[in-house]
């Protein structure tokens, strides 16, 4: 192989790329948009949900009930009460969407309890949203536990308790997705890189003034997927180091970390770009890149578990992220961005990729015609 | 040596054949013209002989290099200037020129004054740091043949060189042309479908047509293939049913024939043919709309040896073989 070809090719692209600020804020914008906004819309703390209650036994004991609602209100502030007179009259708020559930202790409620005779506090809930349903769930059973603890502890407690350590600190979602909306910038690069350029510039006679050259196929391939591989380094380690300062990763700047964030996101770019090569380079209709971008995105960025683990995924979706490299991507890149794990964190993924690149350039090599 | 040695080629896409058994030589330091309209197999035929589409059967040596055993031998010895613009629009004249003398391995330390003395000779030097996107048609030309240039190869083939210009560009584009002959010692292919740069230019002309060559010479010796030195076009009113039988008899004329409308009459001697032929019109109450009389041109070479005008074949060709190509 001879490299002074590859890094003309390489040279090339580069020139293109840093003229053209076009792809550099495509492959930028929207990971960090994602970032940014889905990072701040999922996974915070439900607060202030309105819940309907609805008191019929008018007791001392109901009364209670309704200032430990109150304390909840006040304190993490899941939700805040409204009271209401009539229970039908709460459960068409709740069908018609102005509160998020019915809380109602019925008629006898307190004797019940006193008498030790399974009292029960009804909760309606709006299921549709199963994320508001188990928040407010979680919070009303903590009530639930605390009226059921004994007045008194007792001198000896028999009861098991789950002892939770967290190994890390709370990690807010944002933090959480740095590492898919790196893996998509690289994607959005490989796309632009290795796929829209790649077919525009065959279609436009660019290709045909290198393959009168002496280039072998091999070096052509190698050199684009080179160029791509760079330019997926760059928008990955920005996106690390953007991403990274805006939702706050500590110790981001610790040079060791900076070298394995470099080294994956280098083997996350050459994986991509290789495997859109592999998809591409038979392809000469320029549309064709443009109309699967979506579904490509699809397949290999939600099967990777970037933005919710792998572990809730029906068998099938499961099986797709074994194939796709986003999801080793995005276990390494989570290691060091979340975790700070060593090269222990990230070595079989980064040998993974590596194994997948080899096997696409192969794949690519093969597929590429050199000959029009 | 022959510089090219073309046996026998064949390209068939599908039923198409789109070039049909060709065989020529080209001499060292020869300029050789492929002249066809549209469709006519040339472009098909030069992607065979730069080793860009594999030929059916047949071969062809380029340097003594064969296209089908030693394709990068080929593409060492040749220089090659596509018909579309192949040069990267988004790079400078210099970016484009560096970038290929990369990729055919020109050593660094000539590389430079290589590049910068190719685009003096297209007159290039000034934009060389501009972008090829703001080129004009005929800059970007200069600029293809000048990179085309970069490896110092010893046959530059030309495909449609002018297409597409204006004729200032076109003038320039011949210029160069003929400068890289006097100047230089290589043997340049192109094919045109443009009579007057085919007669301009060439040392010897191909006339391609349908995938075939039907007929190969100088332009000189093929002018004189043709029957007669002058060519009187004439256009009739009123004109009987026997009257090219007539027309036959004039003085000088050897041969008549009609294409739309226009009679053909091949003359030895084209002031007495014109002067027979009024005096044969008014004795037979013809009108003579139209009359002219001129030398004896490729176009009428092509004519001759294809039966159609090259002007309407070129419009009116039936078939695109580009379309294989994508």
């Amino acid at each position: 192989m001879n490299f002074e070809r590859v890094w003309a090719l390489v040279e090339r692209d580069m020139r293109k790329f840093f003229r053209s600020p076009a792809l550099m804020v495509s492959s930028l914008l929207f990971p960090l948009v994602q970032l940014i906004v889905l990072g701040y819309a999922f996974g915070g703390k439900i607060k202030g949900a309105k819940v309907a209650f609805v008191d019929q036994d008018h007791s001392v004991l109901s009364r209670q009930v309704r200032e430990m609602f109150d304390g909840v209100a006040t304190g993490p502030a899941t939700f805040r009460v409204v009271d209401y007179d009539s229970q039908a009259q709460a459960v068409d708020d709740l069908r018609a969407g102005f509160v998020r559930g019915v809380v109602e202790l019925p008629q006898h409620f307190s004797q019940k309890f006193y008498d030790h005779d399974r009292p029960e506090i009804a909760f309606s809930e709006d299921n549709t949203d199963q994320v508001m349903a188990s928040a407010l769930e979680g919070e009303l059973q903590d009530i639930v536990t605390a009226l059921n603890a004994p007045a008194t502890e007792p001198r000896l407690d028999g009861q098991v308790e789950l002892d939770v350590v967290e190994v890390y600190p709370y990690i807010e979602y944002a933090k959480y997705l740095l590492a898919g909306s790196t893996a998509m910038a690289i994607f959005i690069v490989a796309m632009i890189g290795g796929g829209i350029t790649f077919i525009d510039d065959k279609s436009r006679g660019l290709h045909e003034g290198y393959l009168l050259t002496p280039i072998k196929k091999s070096e052509l391939v190698t050199g684009l997927i080179g160029a791509g591989a760079l330019k997926g380094l760059m928008a990955g380690m920005s996106i690390v180091i953007i991403g990274g300062m805006i939702v706050g990763i500590p110790g981001l700047w610790d040079p060791v970390r900076i070298l394995y964030l470099s080294l994956v996101t280098l083997v996350a770019s050459i994986a991509m770009i290789s495997l859109m090569f592999v998809a591409m380079v038979r392809v000469s209709d320029p549309l064709v890149p443009r109309a699967v971008f979506g579904v490509l995105n699809m397949l290999l960025f939600f099967p990777s578990g970037a933005i919710s683990p792998i572990e809730g995924f029906p068998k099938w979706l499961r099986w797709m992220s074994v194939v796709d490299p986003f999801t080793y991507t995005v276990h390494a890149l989570r290691n060091l961005t979340v975790k700070n794990t060593g090269i222990e964190g990230i070595y079989m993924d980064v040998l993974l990729l590596a194994g997948f690149s080899a096997l696409m350039i192969g794949i690519s090599i093969g597929l590429f015609k050199r000959q029009i | 040596m022959n510089a090219i040695e073309v046996e026998h080629l064949v390209k068939r896409f599908g039923e198409l054949v789109a070039v049909n058994d060709i065989s020529f030589t080209v001499a060292s330091q020869e300029i050789f013209g492929l002249l066809g309209p549209n469709g006519a197999g040339k472009t098909t035929l030069i992607r065979m002989m730069t080793t860009l589409t594999p030929p059916t059967s047949g071969t062809a040596r380029i340097d003594g290099h064969d296209i089908r055993t030693d394709a990068d031998g080929v593409r060492h010895a040749l220089g090659v200037i596509p018909q579309a613009f192949t040069s990267d629009p988004e790079l400078t004249a210099m970016e484009n020129m560096l970038i290929h003398a990369k990729l055919y391995g020109v050593p660094s330390e000539t590389r430079g004054p290589l590049i910068i003395k190719l685009l003096e000779s297209v007159d290039l030097m000034k934009f060389k740091d501009a972008l090829v996107g703001t080129f004009s048609g005929g800059m970007r030309r200069r600029l293809e043949i000048a990179r085309g240039l970069v490896h110092s190869p010893r046959i530059l083939f030309l495909d449609e060189p002018t297409t597409g210009l204006d004729p200032v560009s076109r003038a320039n584009v011949w210029e160069m042309i003929r400068n890289l002959r006097d100047k230089s010692e290589l043997t340049i292919l192109l094919t045109t479908h443009y009579m007057d740069e085919a007669d301009k230019l060439c040392d010897r002309i191909a006339i391609v047509d349908h995938g075939k060559l039907a007929a190969l010479d100088t332009p000189s010796r093929l002018k004189d293939s043709t029957p007669g030195t002058d060519v009187v076009e004439a256009e009739f009113g009123n004109a009987p049913p026997d009257w090219h039988e007539q027309l036959k008899t004039l003085a000088a004329v050897k041969a008549v024939t009609e294409h739309d409308h226009v009679s053909h009459l091949a003359s030895l001697d084209g002031p007495a043919t014109v002067a027979a032929l009024m005096d044969l019109a008014r004795a037979e109450h013809v009108t003579v709309r139209k009359v002219s009389v001129q030398s004896t041109t490729l176009d009428d070479v092509f004519l001759h040896f294809t039966g159609s005008d090259l002007r309407d074949a070129t419009h009116t060709a039936t078939y695109d073989v580009s379309r294989f190509y994508k």
